[in-house]
């Protein structure tokens, strides 16, 4: 029986059959289409899914001329950064990690990044950023924002003001455990309010919004109210909103943005309201299985992506780092995974950039 | 990773167009063929040619949007930027600041 070198959900490699690919394939669209109650691809969409992962060769892409933006997140911190960070742990200044981005590495738009990539620890050297993007931006030709994480976990206990959902839950406080993430919420929408335009009055083209959703629910609807103040406040900012999960987690599990209770949205509706609060690109995530094939993992990211790509009036950005977008979970995602989800996201997913 | 991607579906930034569909993504909300055919049709170029850096490396040059090499006395940063403005009829908040700066006081 011919067998294909393809991988596993943490980079292994793995042989497997064409039909065990095949069948993969089917049982991860199947999986997305349940969990997220959307349309499943085609069987013309899995059959072509399957002849780019069953390619024998180790680099494959996409047609000239269809080929798409690339946006970033994590700013200089992938080459600077320790590996807490991904990053290679080269030392360099912001601004050389702009344009080694910008001349060397191809990115189509590019971000500032504070080391501690949170819109918590951004606030108080704020000064600092804005002086680093202004010179930067007299250097550089490429869109450039500023990037940071959401990321209210930093709001509560121990790190900050707000009483622990988690502590309080384990003792049945559930009342109070949602009205600390109410509270937490807001306080994530003013401290991204005041970060995202003090920043954008330093001739930040725009704001990525990282991971969204990283602390669930209440964390997702504290950054679309950030989101929705700071299209008020600059009209013409570029915002993206890209997400932590493929499900919004019902942590607070009753909160609501515009109506709509958002714990255990997908994709197709997390665009929704992004778009309401203003966001100008939007960038879905789908969860890689460790213990799944790429092929069970790709088709199930990309039945997830096209749902929302679909739906949107947004262009879609689809998240394909480590562990999302169909791409291994490994610190090293090995160069055959990525071109292959990379491939199968613009010609089946049809993103409008990776 | 960011390598892989380029080679496999990336159109490349200021090696061609890359950085001008982009703007026309964030800056108009338009999907990627739109934005193409938007850079495309202010170029004089097809949407074709957006990522094929034959054409982009001399286009880039003699149009002044910034190129991937460093060459003396090209434009670079803001002046390349006020360049990129007038070519997509956007504005570029970097370059407004540079204007209100620039304003006599």
């Amino acid at each position: 029986m011919v067998e294909f070198c393809t991988r596993r959900g943490d980079g292994a490699t793995l042989y497997l059959s064409k039909e065990k690919i095949r069948q993969d394939i089917a049982d991860g669209a199947a999986d997305a289409a349940d969990m997220g109650g959307v349309k499943s691809i085609s069987s013309d969409e899995m059959e072509h899914i399957l002849e780019i992962i069953c390619s024998k060769d180790r680099v494959v892409g996409v047609q000239r001329g269809k080929e798409v933006v690339l946006s970033y997140d994590i700013g200089q911190l992938d080459m600077t950064g320790d590996n807490g960070n991904s990053g290679g742990g080269v030392p360099a200044s912001r601004l050389n990690g702009a344009l080694v981005h910008e001349r060397t590495l191809c990115a189509d738009t590019f971000e500032l990044a504070h080391s501690d990539y949170s819109i918590k620890p951004a606030k108080p050297v704020i000064a600092n950023e804005m002086n680093d993007m202004e010179v930067i931006q007299n250097n550089i030709i490429i869109p450039y924002f500023y990037g940071a994480m959401p990321n209210m976990g930093l709001y509560y206990s121990p790190d900050g003001p707000f009483g622990n959902p988690a502590d309080l839950m384990r003792e049945f406080k559930i009342e109070e455990a949602q009205q600390q993430a109410e509270a937490a919420s807001k306080h994530l929408a003013r401290d991204i309010a005041y970060v995202s335009t003090k920043i954008y009055s330093a001739g930040s083209d725009g704001f990525n919004f990282d991971t969204t959703g990283s602390a669930g629910d209440a964390d997702f609807v504290g950054t679309l109210h950030g989101v929705e103040q700071l299209r008020k406040e600059c009209p013409d900012a570029n915002i993206m909103v890209g997400m932590a999960g493929e499900n919004v987690m019902g942590i607070h599990g009753e909160i609501e943005y515009n109506g709509q209770v958002v714990a255990g949205m997908f994709p197709h509706q997390q665009v929704k309201l992004a778009e309401k609060a203003g966001a100008d690109v939007f960038g879905p995530v789908s969860n890689t299985n460790t213990g799944k094939s790429l092929a069970w993992n790709l088709a199930r990211a990309v039945t997830f992506v096209k749902a929302c790509s679909e739906t949107s009036k947004l262009p879609v950005h689809v998240n394909m780092g480590m562990g999302v977008g169909g791409i291994p979970m490994s610190e090293t995602p090995p160069m055959d995974a990525v071109t292959r989800c990379s491939k199968a996201m613009v010609e089946v997913a049809k993103v409008d950039g990776i | 990773m960011a390598i892989a991607h380029f080679v496999a579906s990336g159109m490349g930034g200021i090696r061609t167009a890359g950085d001008l569909v982009a703007r026309m993504e964030f800056t108009k909300r338009m999907k990627v063929d739109k934005a193409k055919e938007y850079v495309a049709k202010k170029l004089g170029v097809t949407s074709f040619d957006l990522s094929d850096e034959y054409v982009f490396r001399d286009l880039r040059e003699e149009r002044g949007l910034g190129v991937i090499t460093g060459v003396p006395k090209t434009p670079k940063g803001i002046a390349a930027k006020m360049n990129i403005e007038d070519l997509l009829g956007i504005k570029i908040n970097s370059c407004e600041r540079f204007r209100q700066y620039r304003a006599k006081r």
